[in-house]
């Protein structure tokens, strides 16, 4: 074998404290290299024309990169061998950056590590063999998981585009919190207005298939090739045969249903249509609130509903789907604020979350646009709004900023303005952050032109004093403690991840940070793409965003996805197991580990074998860790190329 | 007010803060909810957050010269209402003993009266008010501040006129004195 080494500087990322020319220099010595240099970028255009230069010039056929980490670089330097002529699987990487340079500062100890990494990937290229993809089919279907902004963007987008989907959505109506916003910033448009046409376009796109009261079972399969099973949740209803029409919640008897899409304000009725422009527009049975299933016998829905669509032995149904690619938009959910005893715990009617705010001013919400308290039903004149409650607060567990709350509350304090003229809001906020077009103008507004007074600081205590609250917080500008009463307290909740972020995280196989949001696969560069193959992000279940950049997160998702169900066949990495037939002994311990089931146990002259599914197998590398005679090898890390890496580094 | 030269700031007074209280004060981001809730903050001449930054920037003689140091009670609501889990309590009195030990406690009647209080702890092995208030009023000269308080302590038999004696005085007073060898041998 002829092997040529190139060894990078990356500019003084890594030549800074590796002397990257000394390493070359060793690198010659090593069996069977006969070509070895740096060079200042190996990744820029000059630096791969070096890499194909080498190659014809000392006839390679066997490539060694010391560089940055191979999740950086490694499919450029495998496109450069292969213009070339050599097989792109002829190369190897030494990652000298991420685990040597930018980790250590001892120059001559780096120098050595890092020759070190370099032996051992010659070592592991000298037992490397050309391989060859495999093509295979997909599915041209997309799961969207979950039915807010970014998703039906995500849904709307992969349909327009010609690829079938299928939107699965947790509650009864799709909208997500978005459907729940009486205005957004900072234009003030009606939120409904703009978003309740793309969820009628969700429901008669003949591309979209909607599962609503519905969530993720169970996922198999791999990229392009994805089995999903779906949870639809008995909701009691039968859709096929409801049209929506509502006769059933005007006559149904349980009128003191918690309002889940209500935030609570005011209360539902136990069979219910979550809002008039609800998508899918059915009744739901509340089983919690319902008296056929609290008391046993009332019935008076099923007796009422022209189309006899009430089930109250409905179950639950599992629906099996084949899609190509999913999109997770799970969204978010507000931090539980009842933690704060200080803000009163939830004791006090009066002092409500924005979310809540929201419904009280939406004109579709259950006070038809007219602000009133809670408890008693007055029109507030004094409304303070408490920023960052939730957020920034490394004492409950949420360090991080939620974003949009600024905005949000500088729009709620000019509505309440709108609503309420002789009305006045204060803002207690620790930073304004409003980086977006038009948002600081935005909240400049809210105090120039609608008179809101800005109070920069936390409050610390809300006490009831008659039917009012005193706030009493801190101006740290003024230097003074601050009080004022209030006739109603909006606290600006934070977001933290959707309720069984985790959970659902797990059975993507994609990975969640501490706070339970889905981790990007590259935070710059990949921010849609998560570690696994054909499972993209979009909305705010990778993080808090506003709704532009919730959309533009789905369009993106959806482009992605497009992207990958846009070729007839998917290519699949040739690094994976096989089996050499002679030594299997048909023990099946492979099948058992395989996590993809691409293990399958097959006859051959009459005694039991293992055979690996080719399209199926992930090179994860299980089986081969675990077979008992060494039969089974994952192409690339065979067993004997795993001893010659550390018998070399044993030998430095 | 005077200007703070920037480049001033004080490292090693920091340092001696985070090391004592065993905070990091540079965790503070001046949201203010310390001051929000500060019971004592009508006495004090710097609110407790300022204090705070204060110390992030250094300013040892400001921090140590604020009466705010002497008033503060110790009430710890600072430290319940910090989001950011700093013991501002803690480092509020961390300061006030730096201040003691440099003899630049602001306030000069709360350096009196807790002297005399421990003076009477020293010598009765427990509190003596009488005692207390006998020795505040002569080293400070108030005669009269707070005496109207006395009818109604007294027949709350809060006042009594002899000191209590408890067992094991001579065990109290020793604790004073290895106090007094142990800052010595610090010294």
């Amino acid at each position: 074998m002829r092997i040529g080494v190139f060894i990078c500087h990356c500019g003084t990322n890594i030549g800074a404290t590796v002397d990257s020319a000394g390493v070359a220099e060793l690198a010659k010595n090593l069996p069977e290299v006969v070509f070895a240099t740096d060079s200042m970028y190996t990744c820029s255009e000059p630096g791969q024309d070096g890499i194909i230069r080498g190659i014809q010039e000392h006839a390679l056929d066997g490539v060694v990169v010391a560089a940055c980490s191979p999740r950086m670089h490694e499919p450029t330097f495998r496109r450069a061998v292969e213009r070339a002529g050599i097989n792109r699987y002829m190369f190897e990487m030494a990652n000298i950056r991420e685990h040597v340079s930018w980790i250590g500062k001892d120059k001559e100890a780096n120098t050595n590590k890092a020759f070190e990494l370099v032996r051992i990937a010659v070592e592991k290229l000298r037992r490397d063999r050309p391989l060859t993809p495999k093509y295979f089919p997909s599915t041209k279907r997309v799961l969207v998981i979950g039915g807010g902004v970014a998703g039906i963007q995500a849904a709307l987008d992969c349909a327009d585009a010609g690829i079938e989907v299928v939107m699965i959505e947790r509650e009864p109506s799709i909208g997500g919190k978005m459907a729940k916003l009486d205005k957004t910033f900072p234009t003030v448009d009606c939120s409904s207005c703009i978003l309740g046409p793309k969820m009628v376009d969700v429901a008669q796109h003949p591309k979209i298939t909607l599962h609503a009261c519905s969530e993720l079972e169970s996922v198999s399969g791999f990229v392009g090739n994805f089995e999903v099973v779906i949870r639809k949740k008995a909701t009691c209803v039968d859709n096929t045969k409801c049209t929506g029409c509502g006769l059933c919640t005007e006559k149904c008897p349980s009128k003191k249903s918690f309002d889940r899409f209500n935030e609570g304000v005011g209360a539902t009725t136990a069979i219910n249509i979550p809002f008039p422009q609800a998508i899918p527009k059915k009744a739901v049975i509340d089983k919690s609130f319902c008296r056929q299933f609290v008391k046993g016998k009332c019935g008076v829905c099923a007796k009422v509903c022209p189309t006899g669509a009430i089930d109250y032995e409905q179950q639950d149904e599992l629906v099996t789907v084949q899609v190509g690619a999913m999109v997770a938009a799970t969204g978010y959910d507000l931090v539980d604020w009842k933690v704060y005893s200080e803000y009163g715990a939830g004791r006090y009617p009066d002092v409500v979350t924005s979310l809540q705010y929201e419904r009280m001013m939406s004109a579709s919400g259950p006070f038809g646009g007219h602000i009133k308290r809670l408890s008693d039903g007055k029109e507030p004149k004094n409304v303070v709004f408490i920023q960052c409650v939730g957020s920034r607060d490394v004492s409950i567990g949420r360090p991080y900023c939620s974003g949009f709350c600024c905005m949000y509350t500088a729009k709620q304090a000019i509505l309440t303005k709108d609503h309420i003229p002789d009305s006045q809001s204060y803002v207690f906020y620790m930073d304004i952050r409003s980086p977006g077009k038009g948002y600081d103008e935005f909240t400049r507004r809210a105090q120039e032109e609608y008179g809101t007074q800005y109070i920069r600081g936390r409050v610390s205590l809300i006490y009831p004093k008659g039917d009012r609250y005193v706030v009493r917080g801190v101006d740290t500008l003024a230097g003074a403690q601050v009080e004022v009463e209030a006739d109603l307290v909006v606290l600006a909740v934070g977001v933290e991840a959707a309720a069984n972020s985790p959970q659902l995280a797990e059975k993507l196989r994609i990975s969640y940070d501490k706070f339970g949001f889905f981790m990007e696969s590259h935070v710059k560069l990949k921010p849609i793409e998560t570690n696994t193959a054909g499972v993209f992000l979009a909305g705010c279940s990778q993080g808090p965003k506003d709704i532009p950049s919730s959309v533009a997160m789905g369009s993106a998702a959806a482009a992605k996805a497009i992207g990958l169900l846009s070729k007839d066949m998917l290519e699949s990495d040739p690094q994976i197991a096989q089996v050499n037939i002679n030594r299997c002994v048909g023990c099946a311990k492979c099948i058992n580990v395989c996590p993809y089931k691409a293990i399958r146990e097959i006859d051959f002259r009459g005694q039991p074998k293992a055979e690996v599914i080719e399209a199926v197998c992930q090179g994860c590398g299980l089986c081969n860790a675990t077979c008992p005679q060494g039969a089974i090898q994952l192409s690339h890390f065979t067993d004997n190329q795993i001893l010659a890496e550390v018998e070399a580094l044993c030998r430095c | 007010m005077k200007t703070i030269d920037l480049a001033s700031s004080n490292r090693s007074f920091i340092q001696q803060v985070e090391e004592e209280s065993g905070q990091d004060v540079s965790r503070c981001y001046q949201c203010g909810n310390c001051t929000a809730g500060c019971p004592m903050n009508f006495a004090y001449d710097l609110p407790v957050n300022r204090i705070m930054r204060l110390i992030q920037l250094g300013q040892k003689d400001t921090v140590l010269a604020s009466k705010s140091l002497a008033y503060c009670a110790t009430c710890e609501t600072c430290t319940a209402r910090c989001p950011n889990d700093i013991d501002v309590a803690t480092v509020m009195d961390v300061c006030r003993h730096m201040a003691r030990r440099e003899g630049k406690l602001a306030v000069w009647p709360v350096r009196a009266f807790v002297g005399s209080f421990l003076k009477t702890v020293e010598t009765f092995g427990r509190s003596y008010e009488a005692g207390t208030m006998g020795m505040f009023m002569a080293a400070t000269g108030r005669l009269i501040s707070d005496v109207d308080l006395a009818p109604a302590m007294l027949s709350r038999r809060k006042l009594p006129f002899m000191p209590h004696s408890i067992k094991a005085r001579d065990e109290v007073s020793a604790i004073f004195k290895r106090f007094r060898e142990g800052v010595h041998e610090q010294k």
